[in-house]
């Protein structure tokens, strides 16, 4: 029977296409391969579920499909079988989002020892900002910005002093060390996106959003913007390196603070009149 | 987003309720025959416009209680400056409560057959229904006088919103009022009219609830009601 | 067990249940243009809903071409690239799915099937249609306004959606919230009627559980939206006035294209908990219905009783209730309050439950039974598969950490395509290849049939199966072009140009499938009054197509549940639900 071929194979075809597809997730570089993990478990599970409902569903076809004089059962139902089908569904589902939920507790649980970073998203790029000696951010706000003060940081906030400014310019994280990503965006949506981190998260203005991941190698990895932020979406890109402990002091000491970026003379409160153009 | 999960929890409960009544648990392979056999699934005996003036009803206060929903949500924020809720309501409130009794008055007078009271009160409802859609918009127009605009903050933008939402719906009852009125005028027979006129006052009465629940809302009753509900509880 | 011979609609006791007064079409006008008559009313609907989805089909093929071929069709921009996603995402979802599911099918059949003369305000069912059609020609229009229609996504997110950094910020954002206003109106009053047409106007005899699924699924589903579309009304309406007014409900204060803001303090969130309360259960709109078609599809033409038909309903009204409380998996990293993660994971997840119940009971219905291949059939089975696919790859993205490296990438664009692009698309055709002779009086052509679905089924999957991989490997959706990232190797490439090859393959065969609904109005084999030899009562009109007031003289009086086909000992496979019992069925022993 041509059609409970066909069918099978559409089963049969997504198996394999799943097995040889050269596109697959990206190298992890981070501690989030219990995503992956999760992932594979699922797909374990619904492959599962997929081929054999296929499979089943193929065989009546090939098995039932009319023939002179046959004639259906009559048959309205079976509680036994719905039952046990039912149990054995709520088994399979348990069985993922256990998993995904104890992942998400660690996901959304930043460790103590995490160091912030800040990144911040306008239309359409990204600046970045790392606490300086006293490892704290400072505060910053909309309100506060300026050509010379491109992050909206606040002049008169002693820990935004220090703070490593990186306008236009790559991230650097260091290997091995947990970070804690803090997120801003000062006009619409976007979202922080690096496939080879697993982790991502929206940055709203008005908020801050976080997530936190240690990454495990090094490398370069592309910046995209996930979260569609108007017509230069796509272009919305930067880099992220992972360098060891020495590159990454080297790269470091190279960056420029705040307080060097702005003039201490311009501390000058910018006046915007709020409300009406 | 409590306030519209707390409604439609309620809504489920009825439409629960109503369910169960239905032998949804039959096994109706094993039911055949004629109809008398198996009570308790015909269509129900209220009239059509009835029930569907409650279905709509229940799709009007979905739409409150959403846009309830969205000014607590909004209320939380630190640039929420209330404003002060002019007199002017009070007012407006009072003749809204008339113009429900009216309608009240003219359904009772329906039901006994008393063409001319129907009138009164149709009459009576209909211009106080007006009155106080003139009253929203004179309360309105001094608050824009005194300087709050609906853009300066999101209290204000709320106020307008709802007040402009709640004049709406009364309008399109209006409207409704308005043919009821016209047939009786033109003499069509007080039976048929009973259901028309009961239903208009179904939904004056349900508009004076959203108005009065409103009106709690945005004289901060409900947060002191909200306040007070928790200190009971803690 | 006595033979129980067919004896049409003869001999059937007078109604008891009082008949309604008819609206009388006077003049041509009020016939066929401002008709009353819900049949009138469901083709009008379609015929809108499909010419304003053929829009929606080719915006696909541009966006195809474009993702296929970057580079090559200068006459898309990055600008109109979103433009086009946009409009066809929300034409797709709504003024497509929704409108001929409900408007459509929903006035054609409710009516026929619960044995009623017409809906139970026809005047206000009436007036639906032309507020939709309005909303439909609002929609269009904005193709032709300065700015071009909005780019915001079909999410309509603020502040993006209203700034001057998305295309079609003046005119387009505006007239798709009006539209969306306007419909949410028509819908409304057409919905009243499906609510309260199933509630009031059954015939006598036509308990809940006799009702066919059909009619379940568009009940439900209209209880549904109506309680969720207020909700993008009132997100609709408050982002209408931030636009135009200046508020800030939604916007915080932001900094556009370098300048300060007017706005300040507003929550996007609260936008996104709107729109997703609506979101979430419309998907479940469109799916609703299309369960509850297919279920009648798979029974009929594999001459067997749907299988579990309580649990079958059980399950669409727990759906139903339960799609309320999962709006916020679309928000997973929206960045909302984290722990809400755990509450929305397990209830999407839990929904799996009835719904996996839905598809073994269809696939255990087509068990030991007696399947003709006919083209209804086939897209059954076609809407099986794509929907159990697009089913599963939804408990990647309900639970919550799996979603967070897939959302925003291709992998839920496939996904969403699968579960509520293709599936229910499956089933409107299988419906309409079902109903067709019902509305005409002939059948579609077979052959043609048959061409249309193979090409269509497996386009489609052939389309979206594999772009799942494209988002696992980290392909971000909503993207114009995807420029050089290390991570994309360059066969990603080739598969998007295949898709996109394959889209516009299936594309032009729905070609095939317009030209026979034509032809067969003309040419078609002349099909009598029940062709599939089915059960429920829209097949048993006394006319065909049924004529004004659906019924002749008398209401039909229902004995039997929708399911009796092949019952033991009937002279025929199928007893229609209208026809009397000679005797006690003697089944009791194969039912228990
Ligand atoms: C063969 C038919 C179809 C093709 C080839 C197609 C293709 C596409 C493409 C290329 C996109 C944009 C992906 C992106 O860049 O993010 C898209 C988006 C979308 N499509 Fe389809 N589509 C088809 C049918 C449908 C149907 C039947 C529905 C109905 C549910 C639908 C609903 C959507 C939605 C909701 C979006 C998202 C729009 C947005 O991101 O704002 N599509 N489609
Ligand atoms: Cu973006
Ligand atoms: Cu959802």
């Amino acid at each position: 029977m041509a059609v409970a071929l066909i069918l099978l194979l559409v089963a049969i075809g997504s198996v394999l296409f799943h097995i040889y597809s050269p596109w697959w997730w990206t190298p992890i570089a981070t501690n989030w391969a219990y995503i992956d993990h999760t992932i594979n478990i699922t797909f374990w599970i619904t492959g599962f579920v997929f081929v054999a409902v296929i499979a089943f569903m193929a065989y009546c076809v090939f098995r039932f499909h009319h023939k002179e004089g046959r004639r259906a059962d009559y048959n309205p139902e079976n509680k036994r079988l719905e039952w046990w089908l039912s149990v054995g569904t709520g088994v399979g589902v348990a069985a993922m989002l256990a998993p995904g939920l104890v992942v998400w507790h660690q996901f959304v649980t930043v460790p103590a020892d995490a160091t912030e970073v800040e990144v911040m998203g306008q239309q359409w790029q990204w600046s970045f900002r790392l606490p300086g000696k006293d490892g704290r951010l400072g505060t910053s706000d909309v309100r506060n910005i300026a050509a010379d003060n491109p992050m909206g940081l606040n002049h008169d906030d002693a820990h935004a002093q220090d703070d490593v400014v990186i306008e236009n310019g790559d991230l650097h994280l260091q290997v091995g060390k947990p970070v804690k990503v803090l997120l801003r965006s000062v006009d619409v949506l976007h979202d922080f996106y690096v496939p080879e981190f697993r982790a991502k998260m929206d940055m709203v203005p008005g908020m801050v959003t976080y997530f936190w991941m240690t990454p495990i190698r090094t490398g370069t990895f592309d910046v995209l913007c996930a979260e569609l932020c108007g017509a230069a979406h796509y272009q919305m890109r930067a880099k992220v390196i992972v360098d060891e402990e020495r590159e990454y002091h080297a790269w470091l000491e190279q960056q420029k603070t705040f307080a060097e970026l702005s003039p201490a003379k311009a501390i000058v409160k910018a006046t915007y009149q709020s409300g009406g153009k | 987003m409590s306030a519209i999960i707390l409604f439609l929890t309620v809504v489920a409960v009825i439409v629960g309720w109503w369910l169960s009544q239905q032998r949804l648990t039959a096994k109706p392979w094993l039911e055949e025959g004629p109809v008398g056999d198996f009570p308790g699934g015909d269509s129900m005996t209220w009239p059509a416009a009835k029930v569907g003036l409650g279905v709509f009803l229940a799709v009007a206060s979905v739409l409150f209680v959403l846009f309830i929903s969205a000014y607590s949500m909004r209320m939380s924020v630190v640039d929420w400056r209330p404003l002060p809720v002019p007199r002017l309501l009070w007012v407006n409130t009072g003749v809204l409560v008339l113009s429900s009794a009216a309608l009240q008055w003219s359904y009772v007078a329906a039901r006994r057959h008393d063409t001319e009271n129907v009138m009164i009160g149709l009459l009576a409802g209909g211009a106080s229904a007006v009155i106080f859609l003139a009253g929203q918009l004179l309360a309105w127009q001094r608050l824009g006088a005194a300087g709050y605009f609906v853009a300066s903050n999101p209290a204000n933008s709320f106020f307008y919103l709802l007040t402009a939402v709640h004049g709406l719906h009364l309008t399109g009852g209006l409207v409704a009022l308005g043919r009821t009125s016209a047939k009786m005028w033109r003499g069509a027979e007080i039976a048929e009219m009973r259901l028309s006129v009961e239903l208009c006052a179904i939904y004056w009465h349900f508009m004076l609830l959203v108005w009065l629940v409103l009106l709690g809302l945005l004289t901060g009753w409900t947060d002191d009601f909200v306040d007070i509900c928790r200190r009971l509880l803690s | 067990m006595v033979d129980i011979p067919y004896e049409g609609i003869e001999g059937i006791p007078p109604a008891e249940v009082p008949d309604v007064e008819l609206y009388h079409p006077r003049s041509w006008w009020t016939r066929y243009v401002f008709s009353q008559d819900a049949k009138v009313i469901a083709i009008q609907y379609s015929l809108t809903a499909t010419a304003i989805g053929l829009v929606a089909l080719v915006l696909s093929w541009l966006m195809r071409l474009q993702l296929g071929f970057p580079g090559t069709f200068s006459f898309i921009d990055a600008n109109q690239y979103l433009q086009f996603i946009t409009m066809h995402g929300m034409i797709m979802v709504i003024y497509l799915l929704t409108a001929l599911f409900l408007g459509g099918f929903g006035n054609y059949l409710i009516p026929l099937m619960v044995g009623a003369r017409d809906m139970v305000f026809p005047y206000v069912n009436m007036l639906s249609y032309w507020v939709y059609l309005l909303a439909v020609l609002v929609l269009a229009s904005t193709f032709f306004v300065p700015g071009g229609p909005t780019g915001a996504g079909w999410t309509l997110y603020p502040p993006q959606a209203i700034l001057s950094g998305t295309p079609g910020q003046d005119w387009g954002i505006i007239l798709m919230m009006s539209s969306l206003i306007l419909f949410i109106i028509g819908f409304t009053m057409g919905g009243l009627n499906y609510v309260v047409t199933v509630l009031q106007a059954r015939t006598r005899g036509m308990t809940l559980m006799r009702l066919p699924l059909t009619v379940w699924g568009i009940f439900t589903a209209t209880v549904m939206a109506l309680l969720a579309f207020p909700a993008l009304f009132v997100a609709s309406v408050m982002l209408l006035l931030d636009r135009l007014l200046g508020t800030s409900f939604f916007m915080p204060s932001l900094v556009e294209m370098g300048q300060l803001s007017k706005y300040g303090g507003g929550s996007p969130l609260l936008f996104q908990h709107l729109f997703w309360f609506f979101g979430h259960p419309e998907v479940y709109i469109v799916a609703l219905p299309a369960f509850g078609i297919v279920s009648d599809l798979i029974s009929t033409h594999a001459r067997k009783n749907i299988f579990g038909y309580r649990m079958m309903v059980w399950a669409i009204v727990a759906i139903g209730a339960l799609s309320f409380i999962v709006w916020a998996h679309h928000m997973y990293v929206s960045g909302m309050f984290p722990q809400f993660g755990y509450f929305f994971a397990t209830t999407t997840l839990i929904i799996a439950i009835p719904t996996a119940i839905k598809v073994y009971n269809w696939v255990l219905t087509l068990w030991r039974g007696d399947i003709h291949l006919t083209v209804p059939m086939l897209f059954a089975l076609g809407f099986i598969i794509t929907f159990v696919n697009g089913g599963l790859t939804g408990l990647f993205l309900g639970n919550v950490v799996v979603d967070v490296p897939l959302s925003d990438t291709m992998f839920v664009v496939a996904h969403f395509h699968m579960v509520m692009g293709v599936a229910p698309i499956m089933v409107v055709l299988g419906a309409i290849y079902h109903w067709y002779p019902k509305v005409t009086g002939r059948m579609l052509n077979e052959a043609m049939g048959k061409f249309h679905f193979w090409v269509t089924f497996l386009g489609a999957y052939l389309i979206f199966f594999p772009m799942h991989y494209l988002g696992l490997l980290g392909v971000p959706r909503r993207y114009f072009e995807l420029g050089d990232a290390t991570f994309i190797p360059s066969s990603a490439h080739s598969l998007n140009a295949f898709i996109s090859v394959v889209a516009l393959t299936v594309g032009f065969s729905q070609m095939v499938f317009l030209f026979n609904l034509a032809w067969s109005l003309f040419k078609g084999e002349a099909s009598g009054g029940n062709p599939w030899r089915a059960t429920t009562l829209e097949w048993q009109t006394p006319e065909t197509p049924p004529g004004h007031g659906n019924w002749g003289k008398d209401l039909p009086v229902v004995y039997r549940w929708a399911y009796d086909y092949s019952v033991p000992g009937a002279a025929e496979d199928f007893i229609p639900q209208n026809q009397p019992p000679r005797a006690r069925k003697l089944i009791q022993g194969a039912a228990s």
